[in-house]
Parts: structure tokens; C-alpha cells; sequence
């Protein structure tokens, strides 16, 4: 379980390594999404739609009606419901690579002949993809905060809520907690599904082959429902957060 | 679980990827699906509209119907004075013409009754006068018994 990494600066700093693993798959998943809506977008017809319109139509909706259920602040927002649907359908690609056998890409490294080519193909079982999605939101949310109280209001805000302005030292360590804690709540719930779910997943692959369906299938059925279930609990949460960003205490 | 430089390329990849769907994806795809519903709605109204319509022409219809109906009943009840008036007319013009015939006729049959009477007049007269003349030539006078005979033909 170790990466493929490119170090982008002579010198050993950790920091300065890149996984390329992570950054070309989503790359490419995020790029097969972009794709295919702005395909079916191009070409959607307001009479009889397609099969394959009326399914991505689905997926909008869904989108949509959340959003206009849980966001009140600016009803004409052009970003919150793009930006839902590239977090839903993002990491639903991204938790889609775990049902590809986890042996496939070694077998494939073997055949290219580069066998030593540690290759992770689930890109959200990686906290920097998953931190990414989450510090993007956090700056949104504070975006959103001082678009709608005004900077004054904002920072007011971070000391006078919830206890009133009286004890604003332990008000303000409260509202820093809590801005922290949602991008990592965010980050580490998707990570540490994805991660577990290929760790299981492997774990498996270890058992001799005549058993392994007898686990594999099931977890490999229950981990469609968790890679839709976290897609969705990631979406619906940033537009809780971007909701609650809005809303003065 | 190592955060290094890969966590601001994702950064910028999401960045792309949500700015391309703001651009590119949701806006058509809003815009077709707000027309659409758009679409529906007019169809509904439009829809509605008609039924409203076709009542409204219906009750005309009904009111139309009823008035037609009220003025044949009007059309055939002057036709029907009309004709009793037309017959009443006739019966008259018809007992008028036939007592007039009825008179002539009668008239006519006094005139013949009366022609018939002369003529009978006249026969008789000369039947008498012949039968006197037959009775009375051997005895008396003829110029006398002419005055006299004339005296009665007179009184006849």
C-alpha cells in the first residue's frame, strides 16, 4: 500500500513528492465526468430525451433538490449546485476504482514489465485528494461567511457566538474548532472508508482463491452502497456547511 | 497517510473541474430543464384553457339550442294561425261563391219559370182563342167574340 512518487525537487523533502498514482487517476476519472455531462449537455434535447440524458437528468435533479432544500441564501447561486455535482460524481468515479480486482493493475504492471511500480487506483483512499476536496470547502466556507455577514460580521461572529461577547477567548476557540473539525471530518470519513474498504478488499485477495468469492462478493455488494453513500454524504454535507456558512448564529 | 505536494494538485484539479462544470455542464442543462418544465406548464394551461373553452361553447351551445327551439315553436304556431286563417278564408269565400251561384241559379230558374209561364200564357191563350173559335164559329160573330176573347187574354 504505497504509492507511486515522484519527487518534483532534487533533494529528499517529503513534502515535495507527488503521487502520481492519485493525481493521474483523478485526473483522468475527473475528466471522463466532465466528458460525459458536458457531452449529454451539449446534446440535451427538451423532447424526448435519451435513456442516457434522462439518467444524468436523474443525477442533476437529485442534486438540485438537495440543494434547494437545505441551501436558502442565494437561491440563484451559480456555483453550489456545480459544485455539488463535481464532488458527487467526482468521488463516486474515484470509489469506483475499489471494485476493480486489486490485483489487475499489479498483473498489468507485471505484463508492461515494470513489476516494482506501486500503482494505487483509488484515488479518494488517499488523504490528499480527499484534504484537497475538504480545504477547497473550508475556503468556500469562509468565502461564503464573509460574502454574506461582511468581514466585520464574520470575524464579530468568531468571538461573540455562542456565548455572547463576554467570553469571546472561549468563543473563538469553539468556532476555530469548528471550522477545522468539518474539512477533516470530511477528509478523514471518506479516506478512511475508501482506504478500509481496499484494505479489506486485499486482505481477501490473500485468502486462498477457491474462498475468496465467499468474501469477496458480499463486501464487494455492500461496498456499492458505501462508495454511493459516501459520495452522497460528501455533497450533502458541503451544502450543509455552505448553508450553515451563511446563517448568523 | 502523507500529505505532500499531491494535495495541491488535486486542489487545482477540483478547481478545473468545478469551474468547467459551472460552465459548461449545469447552465445547459438548467436552462434545458427550466424550458422544459416551462413547456409543461404552458401545455397544462393551454390544456386548461381549451377545457374552459369548450365549456364556454358548450353552454352557447345549450343557450343557442334552446332560443332555435323557442322560435320554431313560434314559427309553427303562426304557421298553424295562418293556416286556420287561410282555411277560415276559404270556408268563407267558398259559402260566399255558393250562394252566389245559388242565386243565379235561382234568378236563372225565375226567368225560365217566368219565360215558361208566357210562353204557356201564349199557348194556352191560342189553344183557347182556337178552342172558342172551333166552339163558337157557327154560331156567333166572329168580330165580337174577338173582342171578348181579347178582353180575357187580357185578364190572363
Amino acid at each position: 500500500m504505497t504509492h507511486n512518487n515522484v519527487s518534483l525537487e532534487n533533494g529528499t523533502e517529503k513534502f515535495w513528492s507527488l503521487h502520481l498514482d492519485t493525481f493521474s487517476m483523478s485526473l483522468f476519472l475527473g475528466f471522463i465526468f466532465l466528458f460525459i455531462f458536458i457531452r449529454v449537455a451539449k446534446k440535451a434535447k427538451i423532447e424526448n430525451p435519451g435513456k442516457f440524458q434522462l439518467f444524468i437528468e436523474l443525477i442533476i435533479d437529485m442534486v438540485d433538490s438537495h440543494v434547494k432544500d437545505i441551501y436558502h441564501y442565494n437561491k440563484k447561486s451559480r456555483l453550489i449546485v456545480p459544485l455539488a455535482l463535481t464532488i458527487f460524481c467526482w468521488i463516486f468515479l474515484m470509489n469506483l476504482m475499489d471494485l476493480l480486482p486489486v490485483d489487475l493493475i499489479n498483473f498489468v504492471n507485471h505484463r508492461v514489465g515494470i513489476p516494482e511500480a506501486k500503482w494505487r487506483i483509488v484515488a479518494s483512499a488517499d488523504v490528499n485528494a480527499t484534504f484537497a476536496m475538504s480545504i477547497s470547502v473550508l475556503f468556500l466556507i469562509i468565502f461564503y461567511s464573509i460574502k454574506a455577514k461582511g468581514f466585520g460580521g464574520w470575524i464579530k461572529e468568531l468571538f461573540s457566538a455562542p456565548f455572547g461577547i463576554a467570553f469571546a477567548p472561549i468563543n473563538f476557540i469553539f468556532q476555530i474548532l469548528e471550522l477545522v473539525a468539518k474539512p477533516i471530518s470530511l477528509a478523514l470519513r471518506l479516506f478512511g472508508n475508501m482506504y478500509a474498504g481496499e484494505l479489506i478488499f486485499i486482505l481477501i485477495a490473500l485468502l486462498p482463491w477457491s474462498v475468496q468469492w465467499l468474501l469477496g462478493v458480499p463486501w464487494a455488494i455492500f461496498h456499492i452502497l458505501i462508495i454511493t453513500l459516501q459520495a452522497y454524504v460528501f455533497m450533502v454535507l458541503t451544502i450543509v456547511y455552505l448553508s450553515l456558512a451563511t446563517e448568523s448564529h | 497517510m502523507e500529505i505532500n505536494v499531491t494535495i495541491i494538485g488535486q486542489i487545482i484539479t477540483f478547481v478545473i473541474l468545478v469551474l468547467f462544470t459551472m460552465k459548461f455542464v449545469w447552465p445547459p442543462l438548467n436552462k434545458m430543464l427550466e424550458e422544459r418544465a416551462k413547456k409543461i406548464a404552458d401545455g397544462l394551461a393551454a390544456a386548461e384553457k381549451g377545457k374552459q373553452e369548450l365549456l364556454n361553447a358548450e353552454s352557447k351551445v345549450a343557450e343557442e339550442l334552446k332560443h332555435v327551439q323557442l322560435r320554431a315553436t313560434e314559427i309553427m304556431s303562426n304557421a298553424e294561425k295562418r293556416a286556420n286563417q287561410i282555411v277560415t278564408e276559404a270556408k268563407d269565400n267558398a259559402t260566399k261563391e255558393g250562394n252566389k251561384i245559388l242565386e243565379d241559379a235561382k234568378l236563372q230558374i225565375e226567368q225560365e219559370f217566368m219565360r215558361a209561364k208566357e210562353e204557356l200564357r201564349l199557348k194556352v191563350a191560342t189553344l183557347v182563342i182556337s178552342g172558342a173559335e172551333q166552339i163558337l164559329k157557327a154560331e156567333i160573330n166572329k168580330e165580337r167574340h174577338e173582342l171578348i176573347l181579347a178582353n180575357l187574354k187580357a185578364e190572363l
